[in-house]
C-alpha cells in the first residue's frame, strides 16, 4: 500500500484548519454550553460552504460522494478545533441511511448544510448528540431506522455536547443490514478521527506551554520528566494514525475487515488522545484544570469520545472476535 | 488491509513463501548465544545465502536481490510468518553493511560483504565502553598512529558486545585524536577478535547463554586498510550506522505481527473467559498492526523522498516497547507455567526466551530514555537544556 495524503487532501486539511483558526471555535463552543447555538451554527455554515456537510451525500443530490480518507481529514480537523454540534451523525452517518431507506430531510439539504440530523444507535451511541440544533432524529437499531422524537436532556462531562434520549416514533424501516453496518463503521471511523485532533492540538497545548511556562529559574520544557512525558504522547498519536488512515482504505474498499479495522482504530485513537489530555493537563498544572483555561474543553471532549461510538473495550472484543475467527 | 502490490512485487513475495516454506528448518534451532546454536545459525544463514535471501535489498555482485525496501519489507513478513530462526549475521548485515556500501573502500566491499552475507564472518559489534553506554562521545579506547607500520595502535576496552563470544570480527570507534573534544577525533575500525593482544571476556546475559562479552586491547594493530571512513569522522560514520540501527532497518513489522498471530492462537488455546486478558491481547494485536502500518506510511515517505530522521526514534520506543508488552500478555496466558523454559515448558518456552530477549529492546540501540530525549527536542522542539 502507498499510503500517503495526496496533495488534495493535504489542501482540504489546510482549508480547514485556516477557516477554524480564525473561527472563534472556543467561544462559541462556551455559548453552545450554555444554550446559545447561534456562533457553532455559523461555524456549521462555514463548513458546509467548504463542502463538510456534503462530503458523503451521492452526487446526484449536490453531494461529493468522498471517499472516507477525506472524512477522516475533515474529522481530524473538527477534532483538532474542538468544533461542536452532530457532524458525525449529520455528515457521515445520515446520508448513506436516508439515501437507502428514504424519509428524514432531503438529501440535497443535507448536502448544502441546511438540514441538520442527529440520531441514536444502540448500543455504541444511546443517546443523540445536539437534538436542540437538529431538523431531525434518527434512531437506527439494528438494520432498522426510525424516525425518533426528542426525549429528555442527559448531561455529558462536555458541556458542549448536549445529549438526549431518543424514542423512536413508528415502525422501523428496514435497512440493507450492511449499509446500516457500513454507515455505523464510517461513524466510528469519523469519531475515531477527531478523537486524533483533539489529541494532536492537547500534545500541540502541552508542548507549548512547556516551552514557554518557568520553574526553578528554567522553562519546564527543559526537565527531562516533562519532556519524556511528552515523548510518549508523540509516540502514541504516531502509532494511532496510521490505523485511522489504514481503517479509511479498507472502508473505503469495502473490505470485509473493514468492521475490524474501524474498532482497531477507535481503541487506539481513544488511548492516545487520553494519554495527550491527561500528559497536557499534568504539564499545565493547576492553569489547565481551570474552566476559563481553553486546555479543559479538550480534556472533556476528549474523555466524552472516548467511550461515543463504542467504549474502547466494546471495539478490543471486536477486534478480537474478528481476528481469533480469522486465525482458524 | 491490502497491500497493493504490483506484479514483480507479488511475484518476489510468493518465490519468498515458496523457498522458506522448504527450507525453514522444522524444529527450531539451539540458541545461537550458545557454541552449538551460533554454529547451526551460521549454517542456516549459509543455506539463506545459497537461496540469496540472506540479504535481499543489496545489489546482487554481493548474493543480493537488488530489493526495493517494500519488497525487504515483504520478505521479512514471510520470513517470521515461516518461522524462520533469528539472524546470527544481522549485527553486519543491518549495522555494518550499510557503512560499507557508503562509506567503505572497494577493497573494503570485496573483502568483507560476501563472507558476511553467507555466513562465513559473523560480526560483532564494539561500540559501548563500561564508561560510555549510549553516550558515545564519552568514548576513552584510543587509537595511536603507526606511521611506519601504516596504521593504528588500539588500547582500551569496549563491553555489551553482542555476539562477540563467538563471533569473527569487531567494528567499533575509538578515539585516535585526544586533543579533540568529545564527538571529534573518533575512528571507525574494523578488526579480527583473534588478533594479537584481543581478549574477549564473554558475558552471560539473563539467560544464562553468552550472548555479549567484553573485549580488551592490549597494543592491536589495525593497517590503514581497516579503516572505515576517513580518520577522525568516526562519529558521523557511526551516527548513520546508529540511524539504521534506531530506524526501520533492525525492526520490519512482520516479526510483531508474527508474534501478534501466535498470541491469538495462545489466547484460543488458554485464554477464553478472561475478558481483561482478552482486551491485553486485543491491545497487542492492534499494536502490532499500528507498527505495519506505520512502517508502509514511512515507505510511503522515502519513496516521495522524504527522510525519516528523528521519527526513528519514535519508532524504537514503539516496537521496543511492542516487543515487551506482547510478550508479557503472552505470559499472562500461561499462567504459572509462564516460568518454565526449555523442554516440557509450554511452547517449548519460546516465549519466555522471547520475553528475556524483548528486555533487551528498550536498552541497547540507545535507551529509550535517550529516544525519548530525541523526540522531544527533535520532534517535538522542546529545548535542549543542561539535562
Amino acid at each position: 500500500m502507498r499510503f500517503a495524503l495526496s496533495d488534495e487532501r493535504r489542501g482540504f486539511a489546510r482549508s480547514l484548519d485556516d477557516l477554524l483558526g480564525d473561527a472563534g471555535v472556543p467561544a462559541a463552543s462556551r455559548r453552545w454550553a450554555d444554550g446559545d447555538s447561534g456562533p457553532g451554527l455559523e461555524i456549521w455554515r462555514r463548513l458546509a460552504e467548504m463542502g463538510v456537510s456534503a462530503l458523503r451525500v451521492p452526487e446526484a443530490h449536490g453531494g461529493l460522494g468522498a471517499e472516507p480518507a477525506d472524512v477522516v481529514v475533515a474529522f481530524e480537523a473538527l477534532g483538532r478545533h474542538l468544533v461542536p454540534g452532530p457532524y458525525i451523525e449529520s455528515v457521515v452517518l445520515a446520508p448513506p441511511l436516508l439515501a437507502s431507506a428514504g424519509g428524514g430531510p432531503s438529501l440535497d439539504d443535507l448536502a448544502a448544510g441546511t438540514a441538520i440530523v442527529t440520531a441514536a444507535a444502540p448500543p455504541m451511541a444511546p443517546l443523540a448528540l445536539d437534538a436542540h440544533v437538529a431538523h431531525a432524529v434518527l434512531v437506527l437499531d439494528g438494520s432498522g431506522l426510525s424516525a425518533a422524537e426528542r426525549g429528555e436532556a442527559r448531561t455529558s462531562v462536555d458541556r458542549s455536547r448536549r445529549l438526549f434520549e431518543a424514542r423512536p416514533a413508528g415502525a422501523p424501516a428496514r435497512l440493507d443490514p450492511a449499509v446500516a453496518a457500513g454507515a455505523l463503521d464510517a461513524a466510528v471511523l469519523a469519531c475515531s478521527a477527531q478523537l486524533l485532533g483533539a489529541g494532536e492540538r492537547a500534545l500541540a497545548t502541552a508542548v507549548e506551554y512547556a516551552g514557554s511556562r518557568r520553574q526553578f529559574g528554567r522553562v519546564i520544557g527543559e526537565y527531562q520528566a516533562v519532556k519524556h512525558a511528552l515523548a510518549d504522547v508523540r509516540v502514541a498519536l504516531d502509532f494511532a494514525r496510521p490505523l485511522v488512515y489504514g481503517a479509511a482504505v479498507s472502508l473505503g474498499e469495502g473490505s470485509p475487515d473493514a468492521g475490524r479495522d474501524v474498532s482497531a482504530a477507535k481503541a487506539a485513537t481513544s488511548e492516545a488522545a487520553h494519554l495527550a489530555a491527561r500528559t497536557a493537563l499534568q504539564t499545565h498544572g493547576a492553569i489547565g484544570y481551570t474552566e476559563e483555561y481553553d486546555l479543559g474543553l479538550w480534556i472533556t471532549k476528549i474523555r466524552a469520545l472516548a467511550t461515543a461510538w463504542g467504549t474502547p473495550a466494546f471495539h478490543r472484543a471486536r477486534v478480537l472476535a474478528a481476528v481469533t475467527a480469522a486465525t482458524g | 488491509m491490502n497491500l497493493d502490490l504490483d506484479d514483480r512485487e507479488r511475484a518476489f513475495r510468493d518465490e519468498a513463501r515458496a523457498w522458506l516454506a522448504e527450507h525453514v528448518p522444522a524444529s527450531p534451532l539451539p540458541n545461537m548465544d550458545t557454541a552449538e546454536g551460533f554454529e547451526a545459525h551460521r549454517e542456516w544463514e549459509a543455506v539463506l545465502a545459497a537461496g540469496r535471501w540472506s540479504v535481499v535489498s543489496w545489489p546482487a555482485a554481493y548474493l543480493g536481490r537488488d530489493a526495493s525496501l517494500l519488497e525487504w519489507v515483504l520478505f521479512e513478513e514471510e520470513y517470521y510468518r515461516a518461522g524462520g530462526p533469528a539472524r546470527v549475521a544481522q549485527n553486519g548485515i543491518s549495522l555494518l553493511a550499510p557503512i560499507l556500501f557508503e562509506y567503505g573502500t572497494p577493497e573494503q566491499r570485496e573483502r568483507y560483504l560476501r563472507p558476511m552475507a553467507d555466513g562465513t564472518e559473523i560480526w560483532a559489534q564494539a561500540w559501548s565502553e563500561p564508561e560510555a553506554g549510549s553516550d558515545l562521545a564519552a568514548l576513552r579506547a584510543t587509537a595511536a598512529r603507526d606511521e611506519a607500520r601504516g596504521g593504528w595502535v588500539l588500547n582500551g576496552q569496549k563491553t555489551w558486545s553482542s555476539r562477540a563470544a563467538f563471533a569473527h570480527r569487531g567494528f567499533g570507534l575509538f578515539r585516535s585524536d585526544p586533543s579533540a573534544r568529545r564527538h571529534k577525533g573518533l575512528t571507525y575500525f574494523l578488526f579480527p577478535l583473534d588478533a594479537e593482544g584481543v581478549t574477549v571476556r564473554p558475558i552471560p546475559k539473563l539467560d544464562g547463554h553468552p550472548g555479549f562479552a567484553e573485549i580488551f586491547f592490549e597494543d592491536v594493530f589495525v593497517p590503514d586498510a581497516d579503516v572505515l571512513g576517513a580518520p577522525g569522522d568516526g562519529w558521523r560514520v557511526a551516527m548513520s550506522t546508529a540511524g539504521n540501527e534506531r530506524g526501520l532497518s533492525l525492526r520490519a513489522p512482520g516479526r510483531f505481527c508474527a508474534a501478534a498471530d501466535r498470541l491469538l492462537t495462545l489466547w484460543k488455546e488458554r485464554g477464553a473467559g478472561s475478558a481483561a486478558l482478552g482486551e491485553r491481547v486485543a491491545d497487542a494485536w492492534i499494536a502490532a498492526q499500528a507498527y505495519r502500518l506505520y512502517t508502509f506510511a514511512t515507505l510511503a515517505r522515502i519513496e516521495r523522498g522524504e527522510s525519516v530522521g528523528a521519527d526513528g526514534s519514535v519508532n524504537k520506543i514503539f516496537w521496543s516497547e511492542l516487543d515487551v508488552r506482547l510478550h508479557e500478555t503472552a505470559l499472562a496466558l500461561l499462567g504459572a507455567e509462564a516460568e518454565l523454559r526449555g523442554a516440557g515448558a509450554p511452547c517449548d518456552g519460546a516465549w519466555m526466551d522471547g520475553y528475556l530477549f524483548a528486555l533487551s529492546g528498550p536498552i541497547y540501540a540507545g535507551t529509550n530514555e535517550i529516544q525519548r530525549n530525541i523526540v522531544a527536542e527533535r520532534v517535538l522542539g522542546l529545548p535542549r537544556g543542561d539535562r
